[in-house]
């Protein structure tokens, strides 16, 4: 890239981040301009760190960068690598593939995720030559295509007996956990090289806009993969103690007692009514209480196995939390929770089928969950307790039960309703959302993002 | 514009290793240009990936003093940037009686009842400096107001001896632990670095580096279990620190293979909480061997 064809690419770039939910301010563009230009071009690794430094502001954006910055700086236009050493059928391929994963040379793995998408990801008519302008749209590179012909999971046992090295249960563990992340790797190479190759053909707008997925805080629990779900979790950890932490300094400062009128005019009388020694209020060690209801339904599945991991995350940092379960009947899995806390990804399964929950199906009942919530353990809610609820408020057409509600948010400190559907459908189809709502307060929670704010703000200090 | 330290990214990766500490790509990248741009550098990252260790190598290897402001929770003005020294200041009034007051407050304020904490004293220093700002995530909100204005400027404000600049920048570096977001502000004025746990390759050399006596083929097995043990959703992750003190712990115990007896025994030094303990122990099949 010479002349102002640099600035051109390094603005739409920022432009691309920017779309991304990653606010890039015309200062932080200069400052990675201001990098280019001391560091040169030479180097890929180097621009890619220079410009991370300058406009990235936290770790979870990390992602989306690194997904933006292959389409904007591509390593090579057209196929990359040599053509002459690439496999040329799948059983080839597949066998360099084993060899490759068991080596874990990198370079080698990615140079055979393109020729992977070279062969088989191809779709559509191209013409002559293969490449050139993006003038029909229905053609491209599909990763799901080439990795369907190539099916790395497939070749987990022949990479596990080629890195195999001693018989015992302990080295085949170690070389499994291995072997799956490299596969893992393997497959993201694939699909970056396949948004490369189509940005190249349909403009690298497109792409960018629709095929790099959203910053890790912004994505939709009840819309999240597998993979999404499982980077979710990863965050879930610090960001407990994030709460936490913030927690216990807003304790600490209200520790700094405030003046108690009664016991100071009290006090004042022994000295003819002059308050000598003013009377601090005691403060109360007030004791946050916390008691989750989780819809547990098909519908928000994502959902509530995602706040049941922050349930567990925050009860090691608080001593009194009680969570119930809901589908169509309440149960209290206080006790799964704490159990499961090595398995946090069979914990959804786990109280579906240990919990008693369901009568028949699968399908929510608001008002038979609420009420057998509020007549079955009627100590669980005191004065104290702050009540969080979680669930998309659909009712399947029954009787949301309104009363049930109104007699919990009577007994408790208060009522949070967390609703991971979008504010605009609260209210459509069976969703009595807005019944809800007008008797406890209701948030939008579709992210991790919006999740953070609530949880910050909506817990007992 | 002063001299900068480093005349390519090569270079810093070339002294940085000889102050003993090895570098990413990523990490020389970016005190590169911290260097060349004259901005703050902050790292963020888990617990023990080396950020305090990297201002440590940087002071070494660009032959700096290191200033170190440990941050923590109620920290101020005066414990960062200066304070008077009022026990000395009270000794000179009471030893000096006789004398008029203006001549009195003249004396009291002046450069010998300074007490320069860690940021007057990183402006001050004529010579080159490191200053690391660690943990600045423990500090309050407040803390950080002042930072920008240091760190902005480079010069402090006394109210009795006038302003200070800095006659030669600091090379500043911030750490965090992520444990509380900093402010927006703060993030613009520095270069961000999220320093991660190193390529498996990174590690060895690292591990290589720091427990010499150590066999290859053993630090092989080392670094391939503690990427394991990443992979691993566990509540804290072993750190590099860790990793090292599991090289030295085998290297005491005389092993020279890592087996399930070895790893059972040992695991307490690089895991620390008992649930990751169980965890790790089950993914293994550690309890194979006892059961």
């Amino acid at each position: 890239m010479t002349g102002s064809a640099l600035p051109r690419r390094l603005v739409e770039f920022v432009g691309a981040l920017r779309d991304h939910g990653i606010p890039v301010g015309p200062g932080e563009t200069v400052d990675a301009a201001a990098a280019v230009a001391a560091l040169g071009l030479a180097d890929r690794e180097q621009l890619r760190a220079a410009l991370a430094a300058t406009v990235l502001r936290r770790a979870g954006q990390r992602a989306a960068f690194d997904a933006l910055f292959d389409l904007y700086f591509p390593v090579a236009v057209g196929a990359a690598g040599p053509a002459a050493d690439q496999p040329r059928d799948v059983t080839e391929l597949r066998d360099a593939l084993v060899a490759a994963l068991a080596a874990g040379d990198e370079d080698q793995l990615r140079a055979l995720a393109s020729g992977a998408i070279e062969q088989f990801g191809r779709y559509g008519s191209f013409g002559e030559g293969g490449s050139g302008g993006g003038a029909n749209g229905m053609r491209g590179w599909s990763a799901y295509q080439a990795l369907d012909r190539v099916r790395p999971e497939a070749l987990l046992n022949r990479v596990l007996a080629a890195i195999r090295t001693d018989e015992s249960a302990f080295g085949e563990a170690i070389a499994r956990t291995e072997a799956q992340s490299r596969i893992t790797r393997y497959r993201e190479a694939v699909q970056a090289e396949a948004r490369r190759r189509t940005a190249e053909l349909r403009g690298r707008e497109r792409i960018a806009r629709y095929a790099v997925p959203p910053q890790t805080d912004l994505v939709g629990f009840t819309t999240a993969s597998r993979a999404q779900l499982a980077e979710l979790r990863r965050t879930i950890q610090p960001l407990s103690r994030k709460l936490a932490t913030r927690l216990a300094s807003r304790r600490r400062r209200a520790r700094r007692g405030q003046i108690d009128l009664r016991r100071t005019l009290r006090r004042s009388l022994a000295t003819g009514g002059v308050p000598m020694r003013p009377a601090l209020r005691d403060r109360r060690p007030g004791r946050p209480e916390l008691v989750l209801l989780c819809d547990m339904s098909g519908s928000v599945a994502g959902f509530a196995q995602f706040t049941l991991l922050l349930v567990q995350a925050l009860s090691d940092q608080f001593s009194k939390i009680r969570s119930f379960a809901f589908v169509e009947l309440t149960d209290e899995i206080t006790g799964l929770i704490a159990a499961g806390s090595a398995d946090p990804e069979g914990l959804a399964r786990r109280i579906l089928t240990q919990a008693k929950l369901t009568r028949w199906g699968m399908s929510s009942d608001y008002g038979g969950s609420l009420a057998s919530f509020a007549d079955g353990w009627p100590d669980a809610v005191g004065p104290r307790t702050s009540v969080l609820i979680l669930g998309d408020g659909r009712t399947n057409g029954g009787d949301p039960n309104l009363d049930a509600v109104r007699r919990i948010a009577a007994r408790a400190k208060h009522v949070h309703w967390l609703n991971p559907e979008a504010r605009t459908s609260w209210g459509t189809g069976d969703s009595a959302a807005l019944e809800y709502a007008r008797v406890v307060p209701m948030h939008e929670c579709r992210n991790l993002r919006q999740l953070t704010r609530l949880v910050t703000e909506l817990l007992p200090g | 514009m002063q001299e900068p330290l480093f005349g390519s990214v090569d270079e810093v990766v070339e002294r940085l290793a000889g102050a003993g500490y090895l570098a990413s790509t990523a990490v020389a990248t970016t005190v590169f240009l911290a260097d060349r741009l004259g901005k703050p550098l902050l790292v963020e990252g888990p617990a023990g990936v080396g950020k305090t260790e990297l201002a440590r190598a940087l002071a070494g290897a660009t032959g700096s003093e290191l200033v170190r402001l440990q941050c923590y929770e109620g920290i101020d003005e005066a414990r960062a940037l200066y304070e008077w020294n009022h026990a000395k200041q009270l000794l000179r009034i009471t030893a000096g009686r006789e004398e008029g007051w203006k001549q009195a407050r003249d004396e009291v304020f002046s450069e010998e009842f300074l007490l320069p904490r860690p940021l007057l004293k990183a402006i001050r220093n004529p010579d080159p400096t490191v200053l690391l700002i660690d943990e600045t995530d423990k500090a309050d909100v407040e803390m950080e107001g002042l930072l920008l204005e240091v760190l902005g400027d480079f010069q402090v404000t006394v109210p009795e001896l006038g302003t200070i600049t800095a006659k030669r920048r600091p090379f500043v570096l911030l750490t965090s632990n992520a444990t509380r977001e900093l402010s927006e502000a703060l993030k613009r004025r520095c270069l961000f670095l999220h320093l991660d746990f190193p390529s498996p390759e990174l590690e060895r050399d690292i591990v290589t580096l720091k427990v010499p006596g150590l066999d290859a083929r053993l630090a092989d097995s080392v670094i391939r279990v503690v990427g394991a043990l990443r992979t691993m959703e566990l509540r804290k992750a072993p750190s590099i620190a860790e990793t090292v003190d599991w090289a030295r712990t085998l290297l005491a115990l005389g092993a020279d293979t890592l087996d399930e007896q070895v790893v059972e025994t040992s695991l307490g030094v690089i895991l620390k909480y008992r649930s990751d303990h169980s965890k790790a122990a089950a993914e293994l099949r550690l309890d194979t061997l006892l059961s």
